[in-house]
């Protein structure tokens, strides 16, 4: 800090911050100092904010058509779109004693692994920490609290079924109740 | 180079059989280890030479004594013999007949591949050592149990399951801890042992009668150096010889089976199996890291201050240690080596079958209570508002938030009157409320695995509208 003459001092407790000092303290290094660190990380936090929009999104479009109904017979759990899309495409009547169709997604709904569908025993289990789904999606073992989670699925108008990822149905919340989270199994 | 067409026919003539249990190189391994065995009691039974302990006899035997020497030195001559055999074996792996008998492979997987008893074993395993400290602490009981150890390793990798989940790259650093903790555990009561008899005595601490103080330059410096190097050294071939387990590139759509946190966070893992995530991955390690700092206030207890003690310190020590080694290295060693595909529980010697059946149904609190009733659960009418839903939630959770509302308010109360009430005494209110709380938090991981072992109980709370599950 430059050393400031007696007489300054006692003008500056007198009239406040005079404009000559302050124009001075504008330039003090360690004001500088500050002021350029503030500046610099406000950019680098807004960069940052920017960096999560990117420019362009490498993601496949949230709907997409997986072929007639009749791929999917009853009683079967396809994995045919698990590893491009992470759902299943289930076929049962093993939920309220209906006929269905529908789509459910690969993510436990404890931690969010990626659950195997294991045929020989019928049931979805979680390789984390042991959670079980049921064919038709329920929980039954293990510490996952609620049912896999079920996700678009209707009859399109050039009769393919359509997955629709962007919604998403819970069956605790009495969601599966909804018409666009399933299809009509008696049309494979 | 000599050794290279030998050990091309080794191999060649190995059984056509996928996973040998024993092969001429696991064989010819084991012989050194052996070896290595031999040369360790060697010393031993030198060491013990020059302190001349000995054995009293029992009056059946007359009277008399052998040495300590003696019974090491046979030993050692067994381990030898013992090394002979693998070498001079170790080309006819199918006809080799020391190894890990079948009938003692089934008895330790019952014990070990049931999360239950394996629990009880370290609970009670835990409770003996407390009880056996004495004992146990003697130099030549300590050595004996590091050689039953090493002995109980060497012969179960005789077991191609075994040597399959021990001998992973990621798995030896746990089983290299294993035996640092059973060390310092057991250095710890040796010294404890040591002040303890002489405070029974009226003497001061070995710390406080031999106050050796020393300067930090040179003395310090140096011994930290060394150990510096030392470890350095350890790192760099350890690093050589043990090549980082790589995998295939991570994929969002595809969990490894099983699917291993790091080793230090398998107690965490495990907690997650029992509770929910919010519990398990946030509330409790915060409790864990948040309670460990409030000991030193809490505690109110002045001794043991600069000297190894256990007689002053029992409850202090004792729930340290019960939280440390049955729940923290117990949990690490269940994830490491017990635990497999789909999560399940493997015995150390058991194929790790993707298509093990464990068939577990778990019910909820809430469920037990209204079905036990003879009731259904209380269900809001279909398509109701938030408003109208909460108050059937809350009933139907009803005895779930009794029970915690019990354990976590009213418990704390009544153990100020009974059991803790000295504690209450000596620590106010509020210190007591945290002190009880957190060691009743401690003890909701083991009942909470209690209960889902004994009757397969999922939630105390259940409330998945509100992704509220404890
Ligand atoms: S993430 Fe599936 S069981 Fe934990």
């Amino acid at each position: 800090m430059p050393l400031k003459p007696p007489a300054a001092k006692d003008k500056k407790a007198a009239a406040g911050v005079d404009r000559r000092s302050f124009v001075a303290l504008c330039f003090d290094p360690l004001v500088l100092a500050f002021g350029f660190m503030a500046v610099t990380s406000q950019v680098w936090v807004l960069a940052l904010a920017r960096f999560m929009f990117p420019n362009v999104l490498v993601e496949p479009p949230t709907a997409f058509k997986i072929g007639p109904a009749s791929d999917y017979p009853l009683g079967g759990v396809s994995t045919k779109w698990l590893a491009a899309r992470g759902v299943w495409i289930v076929h049962t009547d093993q939920y309220k004693g209906r006929n269905l169709i529908y789509a459910l997604a690969s993510v436990c709904t404890h931690l969010g692994c990626t659950p195997n569908w294991l045929e020989g025993e019928q049931k979805y289990k979680c390789p984390c920490h042991g959670s079980g789904f049921y064919v038709n999606g329920i929980n039954f073992e293990g510490p996952a609290p609620r049912p896999l989670e079920r996700v678009g699925l209707k009859l399109a108008a050039d009769g393919q079924l359509e997955v629709d990822k962007s919604v998403k149905f819970q069956e605790e919340m009495g969601q599966w109740e909804d018409s666009n989270s399933f299809v009509d199994g008696s049309l494979a | 180079m000599n050794s290279l067409p030998l050990i091309t026919s080794w191999l060649s003539l190995g059984s056509l059989e996928p996973h040998p249990n024993v092969t001429p190189s696991v064989i010819f391994g084991l012989g050194w280890l052996y070896l290595i065995l031999f040369c360790m009691n060697v010393a031993w039974t030198w060491r013990s030479f020059h302190k001349g302990h000995h054995i009293d006899l029992p009056a059946f035997a007359r009277g008399g004594h052998i040495p300590t020497a003696a019974i090491w030195a046979t030993y050692s001559t067994v381990l030898m013999l013992v090394s002979l055999i693998h070498f001079s074996c170790a080309s006819s792996p199918d006809s080799f007949w020391f190894i890990m008998p079948d009938f003692a492979k089934t008895a330790v997987d019952a014990v070990v591949a049931d999360a239950r008893y394996y629990f009880a074993v370290t609970t009670v395993g835990f409770v003996l050592m407390l009880l056996f400290r004495n004992w146990l602490a003697q130099p030549n009981i300590g050595w004996a149990l590091l050689n039953l150890s090493l002995l109980f390793l060497t012969i179960s990798l005789t077991d191609w399951d075994f040597r399959q989940i021990v001998g992973k790259p990621d798995n030896v650093p746990i089983v290299a801890m294993l035996f640092i903790v059973g060390f310092f555990t057991w250095v710890f009561f040796y010294r404890a042992n040591e002040n303890d008899r002489r405070s029974a005595q009226g003497r001061p601490p070995v710390e406080a009668e031999n106050n050796e103080k020393v300067l930090t330059w040179p003395d310090l410096v140096y011994t930290e150096m060394i150990c510096m190097i030392a470890v350095t050294a350890l790192l760099i071939l350890w690093g050589i010889a043990l090549q980082a387990p790589l995998e295939e590139p991570a994929s969002a759509v595809k969990t490894p089976n099983p699917s291993k946190a790091p080793w230090y966070f398998l107690g965490l893992q495990e907690m997650l199996v029992y509770y929910d995530p919010w519990l398990a991955g946030v509330v409790f390690p915060s409790v864990i890291l948040g309670g460990m700092m409030a000991i030193p206030y809490i505690d109110f207890n002045k001794l043991g201050n600069g000297y190894y003690t256990f007689n002053d310190r029992k409850f202090a020590i004792t729930t340290f240690m019960f939280g440390f080694m049955p729940l923290w290295i117990g949990m690490i060693v269940l994830g490491t080596f017990l635990r497999g595909p789909n999560w399940n529980v493997f015995g150390i010697y058991e194929f790790w079958d993707v298509h093990k059946l464990e068939a577990l149904n778990n019910v909820n609190l809430s469920e037990y209570f209204w079905y036990g009733l003879g009731q259904p659960l209380p269900m809001a009418p279909a398509g109701s508002e938030f408003w109208t839903q909460a108050p059937y939630i809350l009933l139907r959770e009803a005895p779930g938030f009794l029970a915690i509302g019990f354990y976590l308010v009213a418990l704390p109360g009544l153990m100020a009157g009974t059991i803790f009430k000295k504690f209450f005494v000596r620590m106010g209110f509020v210190r007591y409320m945290v002190f009880s709380n957190l060691v009743l938090m401690m003890a909701a991981l083991p009942l909470k695995m209690v209960f889902r072992w004994a009757v397969n109980l999922k939630y105390f709370i259940a409330i998945p509208e509100w992704f509220f599950n404890v």
